[in-house]
């Protein structure tokens, strides 16, 4: 009798153990056949999301996981404009009563891979920003950035256990010393070429302990220091930010991955003043009403790499986004400071989110800066690329692409 | 994954006898397992059933579920599956009194998935042993046809939220239809479709079947046709052809594909509806669960309850269960609880029942006052609450029984959102307490899948044509394309989908950057139409 017909697994009362475990496909595996659906004429359908799990003082848990979604026809059950109901409730207050708030953009909530999310505990940040990275790198296949300006890399000194010495030293370096014991020995006649080694027997002189010891080694390694401005004014509200913020995590998580964690990073919100913010926690939730001026931003990174004096040490990265409104209309102010900015950049990258996709459509922003014709006079150092505020995670990924090619 | 032992079984069989004899049904036959966080976690994608069959997004979602347990570690006290004999599973580091509660909830459970009349296909089967056939097919198939039967899933279950359930249901309208006869055939397709002829041949074929009827009475059918095969030689075979076709109306899209995708009909893509018709299957046995969300959940609490309170064998541990109780069935500030709502509902449909208030009689009542005194002690509100999980669905239940009463008693309300742009925060408000609102938040809120139904009328360029009925909500867009790439993909050709957006029109807009607000410009709900055609999508305005 077969004994594996369903008949005897289901009477012997158990289900077939394990059933469910064997087929389940490493995330490479699952990454793989998304490679593959490219090449059988459909689009991509695994995306990597991020899950977090906010919590008091800052700290935040971040896991990145693998998500996809099945598409089907189902009704579009969200409301034209983002105010209107949300859902069920119970309890005392009377009508128009006001029982809670919430952050603005904290309305994802957890799961799915939404826009950014913010971070505190460096460490954990920094791990999955690196698996991201690497993920991205493989999934997405984006360029890898040339080290331009290799003169630009610093002279790092490292202490590292590579030089060997004759008698002390730190570590004892056993292959070596092996060796050198045994050429001693044969010197010594000791030891025959056919007959077996006794060890017991080995002659053993002062010089013949080789051990490692601490040694300068320079070493020239490209640092990257990245500059990531936002436009927090009162008109980017909503999609505008998730849409910038969503995409400067991603180019974040890229670089850490591209640079081996070598990257420094600087966060800068402008409004009409730009201040500069200590951590991304910070860049990714502080949000204000004001109006605009793009040239303050601009000007204090231009400050800052001049007064550090970064640019001889570091290939220095600038992404701003912002959705295109700018006071200072005709960019009077604001491309002299981009001009002089060009200058030591490796790369701008300007990311225009708004809401009027289409109809020729272009914000002050990209008027000026087309006017400026910057993309002709530096094509390797300057990308502008522009988003509807609806546009989704892999929009956001050829926005990088864009912007880092 | 094990089976539990024999004591927590025989806890289990007294759950039993006093469910039982509460009033409840079910066959007498369970299993129980415990399974541990990792199996839980293994089996969340398939909808728990152990022997689903493998597909990588339920790996996806495997690998999410693990990210998902290391950051909030929590999982179900119980789940159960419809099947034959019924399965549930446990954690296995449960007090007794407490697996005492979850046998109660899990015996609901059983007894509704048993008795309402929405699940009633999926009585007859073992669907756990189906689906491990299903699951071996699969893997069969995979094994020869390689990564396309994923592809083939895929595509299914883009559609497989369309299937016919109702139809279904209903027997797909089988015994309404009686076999049309020969002689319906001759005279309603021979001779108008299929051999044409002038009103006045038509006219005088009738005249003369009428003749022979007049001549020869019960033969008449026979003289009449012989007369008809001298000419037309060919009629019983077409009449056969189209008794075949007349049968059972494809329920669904993917029945209908089965059918007539010329794709699906060649020798080497025969294969695929195997597939398919196992995707559609599965989803058919899953539409009675979604449709019964909070009747279900609602129904368990109320009996776990009750017949918790009742059971001897456990007292003492009562602010243990309160505790717990509290915490699966209370109502949240904000946000809906179908535990909770539902369990009050069944509470307050019993109370109605026993006061005799589901009546005609207190209908008539108009004095409030009256209303709230009306009492007739009928005493029935127990067998009523029986007859309401036979025959409801969730939509059934909210639309009847949820009322002003219902609402205020319990102080439920809508709940607002709006944006306080001076703190940079949204804000959360009671937005209505009528019941009419409250009940529409909760309808709209139901499973509901898209009506889209095949217009073969405008199929006669090779084009499969779906239109869409609009209900007052268009189609998620940003799914449309992908879905008719696997739909055309099924068909083999080109595929059209006709359905309907809220448009909202810029050209007059005096500056783009007026405010949205400042335009003034409701959107307007415009037909549009999809086109897939050599897996591009284009879209044009009708």
């Amino acid at each position: 009798m077969d004994r594996y017909d369903d008949w005897t697994l289901l009477q012997m009362g158990s289900l077939p153990r394990n059933a469910h475990i064997h087929g389940l496909s490493s995330v490479e595996d699952l990454l793989e056949r998304d490679r593959q659906r490219e090449q059988d004429g459909f689009p991509r359908k695994i995306r990597i999301g991020r899950l977090v799990k906010p919590s008091r003082g800052g700290k935040e848990r971040v896991i990145l996981v693998p998500t996809t979604v099945e598409e089907k026809f189902i009704h579009d059950t969200r409301p034209f404009q983002e105010e209107g109901g949300a859902g069920g409730g119970s309890g005392d207050g009377q009508e128009g009563e006001v029982i809670g708030e919430e952050p603005i953009h904290g309305s994802e909530g957890s799961g799915q891979g939404g826009a950014g999310q913010g971070e505190g505990a460096e460490h954990e940040i920094e791990a999955s920003a690196y698996d991201l990275g690497r993920i991205l790198s493989e999934q997405f296949q984006l360029p890898n950035l040339q080290s331009k300006g290799t003169k630009r890399t610093l002279r790092r000194i490292a202490y590292e256990l590579t030089d060997r010495h004759q008698g002390s030293g730190q570590i004892l370096d056993k292959k070596a010393t092996l060796r050198r014991l045994v050429a001693t020995n044969i010197g010594l006649g000791r030891v025959r070429q056919d007959a077996e080694i006794d060890p017991t027997e080995l002659l053993m002189g002062p010089d013949d302990k080789v051990y490692r010891i601490l040694s300068l080694e320079p070493s020239l390694e490209a640092q990257a220091l990245v500059f990531f401005v936002r436009d927090y004014s009162g008109s980017m509200s909503g999609r505008p930010t998730e849409v910038v913020v969503g995409q400067h995590v991603l180019i974040y998580s890229w670089l850490v991955y591209q640079y081996q964690r070598r990257v420094e990073t600087r966060f800068i919100l402008h409004d009409t003043e730009a201040r500069e913010v200590p951590d991304f926690y910070t860049y990714y939730n502080s949000t204000i009403a004001g109006g605009t001026r793009v040239a303050s931003a601009y000007r204090l990174v231009n400050e800052i790499v001049e007064h550090d004096n970064l640019a001889r040490d570091y290939n220095i990265y600038v992404f701003h986004g912002t959705d295109g409104d700018d006071w200072d209309s005709d960019g009077s102010q604001t491309l002299p400071e981009l001009d002089k900015m060009l200058t030591y950049a490796n790369r701008v990258g300007v990311t225009v989110a708004h809401g009027h996709g289409g109809n020729g459509y272009r914000s002050r922003v990209e008027e000026y800066m087309g006017r400026a014709k910057l993309a002709e006079r530096f094509p390797d150092r300057f990308r502008l690329d522009t988003i509807e505020e609806g546009a989704g995670e892999e929009r956001l990924v050829e926005g990088i692409r864009q912007l880092l090619s | 994954m094990e089976l539990i032992d024999q004591r927590t079984k025989a806890i289990m069989e007294g759950c039993k006898e006093r469910a039982w004899e509460a009033g409840l049904r079910f066959a007498p036959e369970t299993l129980e397992y415990i399974v541990t966080n990792r199996d839980l976690l293994e089996l969340t994608p398939k909808h728990m059933i152990p022997t689903l069959y493998d597909y990588w997004v339920h790996d996806v979602e495997v690998h999410r579920e693990k990210g998902r347990y290391e950051l909030y570690p929590n999982n179900p006290y119980e789940t159960v599956i419809n099947t034959r004999p019924a399965i549930s599973f446990y954690n296995d580091n449960n007090p007794d009194w407490l697996n005492v509660m979850i046998f109660y909830h899990v015996l609901a459970h059983i007894d509704f998935f048993q008795n309402n009349l929405h699940f009633q296909n999926t009585w007859g089967e073992d669907f756990a042993g189906k689906a491990l056939s299903d699951k071996r097919a699969v893997a069969m198939l995979r094994s020869e046809k390689g990564r396309w039967v994923d592809y083939v899933i895929e595509f299914s279950r883009g559609i497989d939220n369309l299937v016919g359930y109702y139809k279904e249901l209903g027997g797909n309208g089988a015994e309404d239809r009686s076999k049309p006869t020969r002689l319906d055939f001759y005279f309603d397709h021979f001779l108008q479709e299929v051999q044409p002829v002038p009103v006045h041949e038509y006219l005088r074929e009738i005249e003369r079947y009428n003749a022979c009827l007049r001549q020869h009475g019960e033969l008449a059918d026979s003289f009449f046709f012989a007369e008809v095969l001298t000419r037309h030689p060919e009629l019983d075979s077409l009449y056969e052809k189209h008794l075949q076709h007349h049968g059972a109306q494809p329920a669904d899209l993917l029945d209908y594909l089965q059918r007539h995708s010329p794709f699906l009909q060649r020798e080497e893509n025969r294969w695929m509806k195997t597939v398919m018709e196992i995707v559609r299957t599965t989803s058919l046995f899953f539409q009675p669960q979604i449709r019964t969300k909070i009747m279900n959940e609602g129904w368990a609490s109320y009996w776990h309850e009750k017949l918790f309170l009742a059971d001897e064998r456990i007292s003492g541990h009562e602010v243990g269960f309160a505790r717990i109780h509290a915490l699966v069935t209370s109502m949240p500030k904000v946000g809906v609880n179908p535990y909770a709502l539902g369990m009050r509902l069944f509470h307050y449909v019993e109370e109605l029942a026993d006061k005799g208030k589901l009546s005609l009689e207190y209908e008539q009542i108009a004095s409030a006052h009256e209303r709230q005194r009306y009492d007739a002690r009928t005493g029935r509100g127990r067998e009523t609450l029986l007859d309401v999980r036979r025959h409801y669905n969730d939509f059934l239940f909210l639309n009847k029984f949820i009322d002003q009463d219902f609402v205020d008693r319990h102080k439920l309300f809508v709940v607002g959102r709006r944006l306080n742009p001076r703190k940079g925060v949204w804000e959360l408000f009671v937005q209505s307490r009528r019941a009419e609102d409250y009940k529409k938040m909760l309808l709209d809120s139901l499973y509901h899948p898209p009506v889209v139904e095949v217009d073969e009328s405008l199929m006669d360029d090779g084009c499969l044509y779906l239109r869409h009925r609009f209900e007052g909500k268009p189609l998620v867009r940003e799914f449309i394309g992908n879905t008719m790439l696997g739909i055309s993909f099924l068909w083999g050709g080109p595929v059209k989908l006709e359905t309907t957006e809220w448009i909202q029109d810029r050209s007059g807009s005096p500056s783009p950057y007026a405010m949205p607000s400042e335009q003034g410009r409701e959107p307007v709900p415009r037909r549009v139409l999809y086109t897939m055609e050599d897996r591009r999508l284009s879209r044009t305005l009708l």
